[in-house]
């Protein structure tokens, strides 16, 4: 694996069988992932994108192929191991924001935490640091219900950041925003990106939340159509 | 926050929810626990017999007499070591609804037979000596404001004096306590002699006898020389262990057992069913959640166990709460209606409900947290 490389996808193939019908989303894809990359996915409705993004995340296996993340290779990891390499390495910002209700705004972003050994005075105050970065530091106390959406998906921002991950990875994160509302989030990536130095998958609908991206590649049919376009 | 904390926010997230399945348990556990408090009294007339102990009665049945000179010659069988006779009076005090266990007996030797009777030495002596006195239980006392000294008539529905009166007059000489906290203390006793001379039919006859053993080894064999003693005469016997005949009497009530056992059985069956249902479809409705922090990185199991925590904690806080209003409940019947059996929350009730508690618990979670164990995200985020 290259220095300087996060993610390397090595002829990686994905399968499945729905009714008496095999289903090939992916044949043989390669991908490699730079540390520091803020890198939008485009493309129709299944293209793969999501699941290009949930095998990225190791919610997913491939069929066939590798999957190097910083310089190990994590496809044959067990179901426990990959959820401890998912609590140890990436953040999860998903569309719907996918906050638990029953639980405050610093809760939520505690959450990633109870997978740590960091003391609960630890755990305040990585919280609070989080949550002033995504500009809510006075909404700690309140629910998900008390807030607006855009402000859910900052929580959730706060959420994917506070156990400090490597790779930043987003489903559609303003598909549920009103545009202003979508920019600002995806200001807020940028900069988590350019100032934090976090790598970032994005996939997206939006042209314009791909212009935010430093890369953008375009999936069609399981295979990258346009590469390296530079936003 | 810690894991706790998450499985006490999921279980309150709902209060009505919460409040309607608590509610719930809260009946089941109720139930449980003053149905087999009563079990437990029905049950204490046997456990604590004394193995030492026989009751003779007549063979056709125990409602026929014995002639009183069966008592003396039992006294002289090998292996007895003291014998008293009794006799149903079919008591009332005031009011025919107000029934009294009370029995004719001869007064020292019924204290040597039966030690659970527990009076002061200075009321064993007035008592021993006054022809016209009784004892009552303290239940039964207490029932009816009985205190030593008093004079009460006490009248028989089935006895008459020589006179024609059905009434006799007595006089409270002590009120005794039982060995246990369990000893019945509803029954009154009086003297046999009084009764004997007074009563207009039935004079020398017994009801039966109370028999003790030098030692509970030697039952079998006293038995057995005490019913081939009256065999082929107009008064057989039938000798028993006093738990035999306790248990006997009590089944003839009906199978308590069995009647309370099946009131438990459904309830808890009705309340396993609810809580199930319940926590399958709280659980259901959080796939999206579970996904989410399968995701973020927790570990199956560790979510398996918050899943049946939850069921766990329901099943602890309803169930401890109907546990707890039973014991109440008990205590305030057995204030109340000293005539029951004395109720008591025994300890082995305590512990044998939280048993119930965790195994309901278990039973409730086991198909929530299997579903949230065996979860796939991809498959959870798809529904969603």
């Amino acid at each position: 694996m290259t220095d300087g490389n996060l993610f390397e996808l090595k002829g990686i193939s994905k399968r499945f069988v729905k009714g008496k019908e095999a289903i090939s989303i992916f044949g043989d894809l390669d991908m490699t992932i730079k540390k520091g990359d803020f890198l939008a996915i485009m493309g129709p409705s299944g293209s793969g994108k999501t699941t290009l993004l949930n095998m990225l995340g190791g919610v997913d296996q491939p069929t066939g192929g590798e999957v190097w993340f910083d310089g190990q290779r994590i496809d044959k990891y067990s179901e426990g191991q990959m959820a401890k390499w998912r609590a140890g390495n990436i953040g999860f910002i998903f569309q719907f924001y996918n906050l638990m209700p029953m639980l405050s705004a610093a809760r939520n972003v505690e959450l990633p935490l109870l997978l740590t050994n960091l003391s609960a005075s630890q755990r305040k105050k990585s919280v609070d640091t989080a949550l002033e970065l995504v500009g809510l530091g006075d909404r700690a106390k309140h629910l998900p219900k008390e807030m607006s959406g855009g402000q859910q998906q900052r929580v959730a921002i706060a959420r994917a950041i506070v156990s400090d991950p490597k790779l930043l990875l987003c489903d559609e994160p303003t598909g549920d925003l009103d545009r202003h509302t979508a920019d600002e989030i995806l200001e807020m990536l940028q900069l988590l990106n350019e100032k934090f130095g976090k790598t970032i998958v994005m996939v997206t609908h939006d042209g314009a939340a791909a212009k935010y991206a430093k890369h953008v590649l375009h999936l069609d049919k399981g295979e990258f159509v346009e590469k390296d376009l530079v936003a | 926050m810690n894991d706790f904390y998450l499985v006490w926010k999921n279980l309150t997230r709902k209060p009505l929810r919460l409040f309607l399945t608590l509610f719930a348990t809260f009946i089941a556990f109720m139930i449980y626990g003053t149905i087999t408090a009563f079990q437990a009294a029905f049950d204490s007339g046997v456990e604590l017999s004394a193995d030492d102990r026989l009751v003779s009665v007549n063979k056709i049945n125990f409602t026929q007499p014995l002639p009183i000179s069966y008592v003396n010659r039992v006294r002289a069988v090998d292996g007895v070591e003291a014998v008293t006779q009794m006799n149903w009076f079919g008591g009332y005090y005031q009011d025919p609804r107000q029934q009294l266990i009370m029995m004719a007996v001869d007064a020292e030797t019924f204290l040597d037979v039966y030690d659970q009777v527990v009076l002061s030495d200075a009321e064993r002596d007035v008592w021993i000596k006054d022809r016209q006195g009784l004892i009552a239980g303290e239940a039964v006392a207490k029932q009816y404001g009985w205190k030593v000294g008093d004079r009460i008539p006490v009248n028989s529905n089935i006895f008459s004096q020589n006179d024609g009166r059905t009434s006799w007059d007595f006089v409270v000489d002590g009120i005794y306590k039982g060995k246990n906290a369990q000893d019945d203390t509803n029954s009154v006793y009086f003297h046999y002699k009084y009764f004997d001379e007074t009563r207009s039919f039935g004079k020398d006859y017994v009801g039966w006898m109370g028999i003790r053993t030098e030692n509970p080894e030697l039952n079998e064999k006293v038995i057995k020389e005490i019913d081939d003693m009256f065999a082929n005469t107009p008064f057989e016997t039938e000798t028993v262990p006093e738990k035999v005949f306790n248990k006997g009497f009590i089944e003839q009530i009906g199978n308590i057992r069995l009647i309370l056992t099946s009131v438990v059985f459904a309830a808890f069956f009705i309340i396993l069913v609810i809580v199930g249902n319940s926590m399958v479809l709280a659980i259901r409705e959080r796939t999206g959640e579970i996904a989410v922090m399968k995701t973020l990185g927790f570990q199956s199991g560790r979510i398996f166990r918050m899943v049946l925590s939850e069921s766990m904690l329901l099943a602890l806080i309803g169930g401890g709460l109907g546990l707890g209003m039973s014991t109440l409940l008990v205590g305030g019947i057995s204030q109340s209606m000293p005539q029951l059996p004395t109720l008591i929350m025994k300890q082995e009730i305590v512990i044998k409900a939280l048993c119930f508690m965790v195994g309901m618990g278990l039973l409730t979670g086991i198909i929530p947290a299997m579903n949230a164990l065996r979860l796939n995200i991809i498959t959870a985020f798809s529904r969603q």
